[in-house]
């Protein structure tokens, strides 16, 4: 057993849990924030991606003790209140979900590539990021179109906000 | 998984302290470690991480010497501006390691000490005849590779970072298998100082090689033309559900012309 200590969506969280216990599970069921799903637990599906440490990775393929100490963010720490964010936002109007389950990992994954293409996204590139995540609805098409949008409603958020304080 | 200890090293002495405990192994990115403990492929008793070490991360170029950290992630070794510059083919080979969430994991040390057959870094290693630091020596990257997931590496050593001279040009170009995204074949080429290496991942029963037809070819000219009707050998190759080994001999030869074409464009 080993003492595990995180900031979870703001919060500072603590709790004890065997050295074997993944991170996704300890979110999951310690901490009861079920947003974060287990799809394929072979690494492959990206159904359980969460941000550690501003990083998008696989939480079924990490421990929560290797995370000890870590600023974590699920699905959960992505809105504001009541406003959704502006990935959640654009999966809500361009249909980007069907059952649902691989959403969480799609928005987490969806949120880091949008930060690390502040020039923008193409078709392509989205398709090649999203390698690492697998809608077994196949509604990729969506999915694709979401991101898509979300990218170009948040360059312009960013615009506005650098213009406010100019 | 079954139960395991874990300890986080504070320093690579203490990791290698800490390796003497049970059946211990080093935790770096995990990205293959841990899938193999959790379908119980690996079943190690303790596990001493290492990703945390400043001193294995990181990405350092003095004149046209190339050293990077063991810990450092695939995803800074594709995004480092100075290794842009000084090998754009190692950033361009990093940023084609499975999907964005392994790169900000997955490390440098850990694929070429995991030495799986299909891994793209001991490709370029091999090819850029890199050397590789530990705790303990250094060895030379035709040395390191010794077959399927097997290195140079004794009992208890350590990866601490590889170097390498920046070669004059280079490039890595692989056929993934459509379902893993793994290497069929990957080829990467590197005209240096001491000539034209070509290493080949992927294919080899043996894990990843040198291919003297390849090489010789290009020693005469470093262009694709150089390569036109090469026949490699299939003795030795792969066959496997995905691909028969002449079909990967096949493939080498074409990778092997996109990645020189790749590294002259």
């Amino acid at each position: 057993m080993s003492d595990v200590s995180l900031t979870v969506n703001g919060k500072r969280v603590s709790g004890s849990a065997e050295d074997r216990t993944l991170l996704v599970h300890f979110l999951r069921e310690h901490l009861g924030l079920t947003g974060t799903h287990v799809g394929c637990d072979t690494s492959q599906c990206g159904a359980c991606v969460v941000h550690v440490d501003g990083r998008a990775v696989k939480s079924c393929t990490m421990l929560a003790v290797q995370a000890s100490g870590s600023t974590i963010v699920t699905i959960e720490g992505l809105a504001n209140g009541a406003e959704l964010h502006p990935v959640q936002a654009a999966f809500k109007e361009h249909h980007g979900l069907q059952c649902g389950f691989c959403t969480p990992g799609m928005i987490m994954t969806a949120t880091d590539m949008i930060a690390r293409h502040p020039e923008g996204l193409d078709e392509a590139t989205v398709r090649t990021e999203l390698e690492g995540n697998i809608c077994r609805c196949t509604g990729y098409h969506n999915i694709v179109k979401a991101i898509l949008a979300a990218s170009q409603t948040m360059a312009k958020g960013s615009k506005g906000k650098a213009k406010q304080a100019a | 998984m079954y139960s395991v200890n874990y300890h986080r090293a504070a320093s690579v002495a203490d990791a290698a302290k800490l390796l003497k405990n049970g059946d211990a192994k080093l935790l770096s990115g995990g990205m293959t470690l841990i899938p193999a403990m959790k379908t119980r492929l690996a079943a190690p008793s303790d596990l001493v991480d290492v990703s945390r070490l400043k001193d294995l991360q990181g990405v350092k170029v003095s004149g046209k010497t190339v050293t990077i950290g063991a810990a450092t992630t695939h995803y800074d070794v594709s995004t480092d501006e100075k290794l842009k510059k000084a090998c754009p083919a190692l950033a361009h080979m990093a940023s084609l390691i499975g999907d964005p969430a392994v790169r900000y994991k997955g490390t440098i040390g850990g694929s070429i000490a995991n030495n799986d057959p299909a891994a793209d870094y001991p490709a370029a290693l091999l090819a850029l005849g890199a050397t590789i630091i530990t705790n303990k020596r250094e060895i030379a990257a035709d040395k390191f590779f010794k077959g399927l997931f097997e290195t140079a590496l004794k009992e208890g050593e350590i990866v601490t970072a590889v170097s390498f001279t920046a070669p004059a040009k280079a490039a890595y170009q692989k056929f993934r298998n459509p379902a893993s995204r793994y290497a069929i074949v990957g080829v990467f080429v590197a005209k240096g100082k001491d000539g034209v290496r070509a290493a080949v991942t992927g294919a080899g029963e043996d894990g990843v090689f040198r291919s003297k037809e390849i090489e010789a070819a290009l020693a005469k000219s470093f262009d694709a033309s150089a390569l036109d009707g090469l026949k490699v050998p299939a003795k030795g190759l792969m066959s496997d559900i995905h691909a028969s080994a002449d079909y990967r001999a096949s493939l080498i030869a074409v990778m092997a012309r996109r990645a020189v074409a790749a590294a002259n464009a």
